[in-house]
């Protein structure tokens, strides 16, 4: 007697079960809100993308053409792909000092994963992740970018 | 000639009477059936394309997505599209494959669900066979499409292939008799076998109505068991992408895979059609014996367009299963049939049998 209730129960059991299933999918059919796709050539212009996505590596500028990178290469050694080229260049400051400074940050977007370890290694966070995703070109060689702006210079205080 | 679109029986004598007052009535008949068969033809390309259509867009909003909505208004002609691509698309000759069970295999899938779609009363009068034992020729002819599914297993030369296609024999020999049983419930209940008696039956209340609990159970049962024996999800365990690449038409393209395609569309729609002709009425308006008034208003709304409303809801049905629920491993499936699906319907006949003996049916 025992073993007939537990197979009904069983069965009631799964058929509720079944139920609660169907309630999730026939919620979400008869909600057209709930639809997240997005439709992308004709929203282009409202398009927002999301703070974690990775669309391109580009360096930091404030207002005053100043950036954080100081050439120290970290980025360059870190990337897995070899789509860093830090190009610098040694300049006397007015004390008389021989310095190191950054002629070209060349970025090869061809070639990049965006695994962002680049970002993450950087110690003193020159770089971040753009949002910006249309990167198709009819020529490769526009995938090589430089990422710091000219004349821009090294900020102040960032290299102590 | 009198088009009457509430009996499409005044339309077909006439034409029948026409033809026979032309010609001999060997010819008469030839034409009539070319005639039905054409029809029959273009309704089923017709419905088996918007088919895929309305799972595809269903599916998608079930999924928070938008569907297609490319190809026309709401992607209206998507699969259109659809279809004169793989029309066009190279039938890759399988080196090594049986090629006349090959070649054979898309037909015969097709041909079984074309000719139990002949058996489907759409409307009154628009009937293209009525046989005293519809039902039956109806389960007889559409569980021969495993035939085909079995051959194009076999014959494809592919491991895959024949593994997907084993499955699906065992899985139709299994839900077959649920089918069957629950049908022979309601059967019990109409007293025929032949649909337009059955049909005629529900005058004063669908069956599902007027058989209260066990027809309930039936209705229920069938669904479970006709949603397997179309191999669609959650028993869709003969395609099995995941394990089995495609099942039985890994090796099959172009048209002869849309052919596959097609009847398991068709499948679903011949299954939704008898849920909704022997269950809920088929035809027959909404009717409660007694409400005169009622019953007058239901009779306005023509009977193809109840039949469409009932089968489409069948068919929402099905794919909302489809698209909810998890698919079962090969143990499960013939668990749920041999050990819960079976005794339900045995004893589910047992009490309609008493029912209908008792006389406490309305």
């Amino acid at each position: 007697m025992k073993s007939i209730i537990n197979y009904l129960a069983e069965i009631f059991r799964g058929i509720v079960a079944l139920i609660k299933g169907m309630k999730v999918t026939g919620y979400y059919f008869i909600h057209p809100g709930e639809i997240v796709t997005q439709q992308y050539p004709e929203n282009r212009k409202k398009l927002e993308m999301f703070e974690r996505f990775k669309g391109e590596v580009v360096m930091i500028h404030n207002e005053n053409n100043e950036h954080h990178c100081t050439a120290c290469g970290i980025c360059e050694m870190n990337c897995p792909n070899g789509s860093i080229e830090i190009i610098s260049m040694t300049v006397t400051t007015e004390d008389g000092k021989k310095k190191k400074v950054l002629a070209k940050h060349i970025y090869h977007l061809g070639m990049c994963t965006f695994c962002n370890l680049c970002v993450k290694t950087c110690p003193s966070n020159a770089l971040r992740m753009g949002q910006t995703f249309e990167h198709a070109v009819f020529d490769r060689t526009r995938l090589t970018k430089v990422l710091n702006r000219p004349g821009s210079v090294l900020m102040k205080g960032v290299d102590k | 000639m009198k088009f009457d679109i509430y009996d499409f029986s005044s339309f077909t004598n006439s034409i029948d009477k026409g033809l026979m007052a032309n010609m001999s009535p060997f010819w008469a008949v030839t034409i009539e059936m070319i005639i039905i068969g054409v029809a029959i033809l273009g309704f089923y390309a017709v419905v088996g394309l918007y088919l895929v259509y309305a799972e595809r867009k269903i599916c998608a909003f079930m999924q928070c997505r938008v569907g297609p909505n490319r190809v026309g208004p709401y992607g209206f002609f998507q699969t259109i599209a659809d279809l004169i691509k793989l029309l066009l698309k190279e039938l890759i000759p399988i080196k090594n494959a049986d090629k006349i069970l090959f070649n054979i295999a898309p037909f015969i899938v097709i041909i079984a669900s074309f000719m139990a779609i002949a058996a489907i009363p759409f409307a009154k009068g628009l009937h293209a066979l009525d046989f005293n034992i519809g039902v039956f020729y109806v389960m007889a002819v559409s569980s021969m499409g495993v035939i085909g599914i079995l051959i194009a297993g076999w014959s494809s030369n592919n491991k895959y292939s024949l593994i997907g296609a084993m499955r699906s024999g065992a899985q139709i020999v299994s839900y077959e008799l649920s089918v069957g049983l629950s049908l022979i419930t309601i059967v019990i209940l109409a007293g025929s076998l032949q649909f337009s008696t059955i049909v005629e039956g529900q005058r004063n209340g669908w069956f599902i109505f007027t058989g209260h609990i066990p027809a309930i159970i039936a209705f229920l049962v069938f669904l479970v068991a006709s949603t397997a024996e179309t191999n669609r999800g959650p028993f869709d365990l003969a395609e099995a992408e995941s394990e089995l690449t495609a099942g039985f038409h890994t090796e099959y393209s172009g048209i002869k895979f849309a052919f596959f395609f097609l009847a398991e569309y068709m499948n679903m729609f011949i299954v939704a059609s008898i849920a909704a002709t022997v269950f809920l009425g088929g035809w027959m308006p909404f009717h409660i014996g007694g409400w005169e008034a009622f019953n007058g208003i239901m009779d306005f709304i023509p009977p193809f367009v109840w039949y469409v409303g009932k089968t489409a809801f069948v068919i929402f049905l099905m794919m909302w299963f489809k698209w909810t629920f998890p698919r079962l491993r090969i143990d499960q499936l013939l668990t749920l049939e041999w050990k819960y699906l079976l005794p339900i319907n045995l004893f589910n006949i047992i009490l309609m049998a008493f029912i209908v003996l008792m006389g406490w049916h309305f």
